[in-house]
């Protein structure tokens, strides 16, 4: 079991490797090769012309992080259909209509955040 | 001889490692081309000329440029965060490249035959919002950041239809494996077995949804070049520059590599009788990037809250309404059990 597991991710890490090594010498390549001449101005913060008034990290629409807890609950429904879709021909009536449920369930919540005007963006 | 590459721990990961290679090589190389057949696709539109200089018809011009990219100083902002400064770029490469490992290139040519491969891709494309939001915040400037937070909230945006659509293709094929998924696919009728006909509707919603996540026009909005300057990577330069372009056009690739695959045969050849082959794939491949050149070429750019009310009030209902409705069709062999592929044997 173990063998074969490990047979089959063994590519996928070698394959990462690879691609980390890929991309570290290519960043080493430029870093060796090619001429470095900093100064106080070009290594300023890019601010079309002027000096930043302030640290970048500033406060920002709340609206992003509403976004990403209605994507964690969309994308954590994804991961439930995942096994039921591949069981699909196996599946009893009992489980096929336990997900119909649990969808509708979910599609009521949408349906809420919809009229909350969550997913407005203004 | 042939016993030390197949029994020996070393043997094997030789020969692992020469078909990582056999991927990754040929996938820059074509990636080259690719993005030169891009600017000629988009300068066509716009009756230019396009690259013509280096080569013969400027076909070289990729390579001059990565050539430039790796001569140029790599500029490290004073206020950066340097280690993810540098991360961010290498995180966005690998994560664009280790996606390919599961791609199956023809029945049976694949380097990693696992069988969640559509789960695999999907949570690795996911982590590509690292790479991103990284950048944006490790440079430590206004536009980046901004830049990096409407990146994050648009990918992840349009993921959850792009997982909804995948969940009514796998219902019909029963497997998370894109090489089951394909030969699903194959039933004797060529063209018209092929899932964009059983899943139409979706079709459409998920080649726009591929533009979406790979921040492409329409909806380059993280690099809106009038606002922005470039999104993210404002204060990039040099190779680590390159990096994050290069893992930008790989996603490219992948998504129209996946549409390929879910929908349009992969390697099954369109009319019965002929071949199967990667030939096919490849064809197929090429067709989808033209269309993503052109749509990119002939496209007004998306305000920002147009693009989250089609993502979150469109395509979400949407997706999630055809996934009941497969889940119905498969369940009840509508039509002789056009979308249920499982029960007809394999």
């Amino acid at each position: 079991m173990t063998e074969g597991l490990l047979r089959d991710y063994l590519p996928i890490l070698i394959f990462l490797g690879l691609a980390v090594a890929l991309g570290a010498i290519l960043m080493l390549a430029a870093w060796v090769i090619a001429i470095r001449n900093p100064d106080p101005e070009k290594v300023s913060a890019y601010e079309c012309g002027f000096n930043a008034f302030d640290d970048a990290r500033m406060k920002f629409d709340v609206r992003f992080y509403l976004v990403s807890i209605l994507f964690i609950i969309f994308d954590l429904e994804v991961a439930f259909l995942f096994p039921w879709a591949v069981a699909f021909g196996e599946l009893s009536l009992a489980a096929f209509w336990s997900m119909m449920i649990f969808l509708a369930v979910l599609t009521i919540g949408f349906i809420y955040e919809w009229k909350k005007g969550a997913l407005e963006w203004q | 001889m042939p016993a030390f590459f197949t029994d020996h721990p070393l043997g094997i990961v030789l020969v692992i490692l020469l078909q990582c290679l056999l991927i990754l090589v040929p996938l820059l190389v074509a990636l080259a081309f690719l993005l030169y057949a891009d600017r000629k696709v988009w300068a066509a539109v716009q009756l230019r000329r396009g690259p013509n200089v280096v080569g013969p018809f400027g076909l070289l011009q990729s390579f001059a440029d990565f050539l430039k990219y790796v001569v140029k100083e790599v500029v490290v902002p004073a206020g950066a965060d340097k280690p993810v400064f540098f991360l961010a770029p290498l995180i966005s490469f690998v994560v664009a490249a280790v996606a390919w490992a599961v791609i199956p290139f023809d029945d049976g040519w694949v380097l990693a035959d696992i069988n969640v491969a559509v789960l695999y891709v999907l949570a690795i494309s996911s982590l590509g919002v690292y790479g991103i939001i990284m950048g944006g915040w490790a440079s430590n400037s206004k536009y980046p950041f901004l830049g990096s937070l409407r990146s994050a909230a648009q990918m992840i945006s349009y993921e959850v239809s792009l997982g909804l659509i995948i969940i009514g293709v796998i219902i019909s094929s029963g497997s998370l494996n894109f090489g089951a998924i394909v030969r699903a696919q194959d039933t004797g009728l060529g063209l018209f077995g092929w899932y964009w006909l059983v899943h139409l509707p979706m079709v459409p919603l998920f080649f726009i949804s591929a533009l979406a996540e790979t921040n492409r026009p329409p909806f380059d909005l993280p690099e809106a070049e009038s606002e922005l300057v470039a999104g993210y990577q404002v204060e990039y330069s040099s190779t680590p520059f390159l990096l994050f372009m290069v893992g930008e056009y790989m996603a490219i690739v992948l998504m129209c590599t996946l549409t390929a695959l879910l929908f349009f045969g992969g390697w099954l050849s369109p009319v019965p009788g002929l071949p199967h082959g990667f030939f096919w794939l490849l064809l197929k491949i090429l067709l989808l990037f033209f269309v993503f050149a052109m749509v990119k070429a002939i496209t007004p750019r998306y305000r920002y809250d147009q693009l989250m009310r089609l993502g979150w009030k469109v395509f979400l209902p949407l997706s999630l309404a055809w996934v009941v409705i497969v889940a119905f069709l498969a369940r009840f062999e509508v039509l002789g059990g056009a979308w249920a592929r499982w029960t007809w044997g394999a």
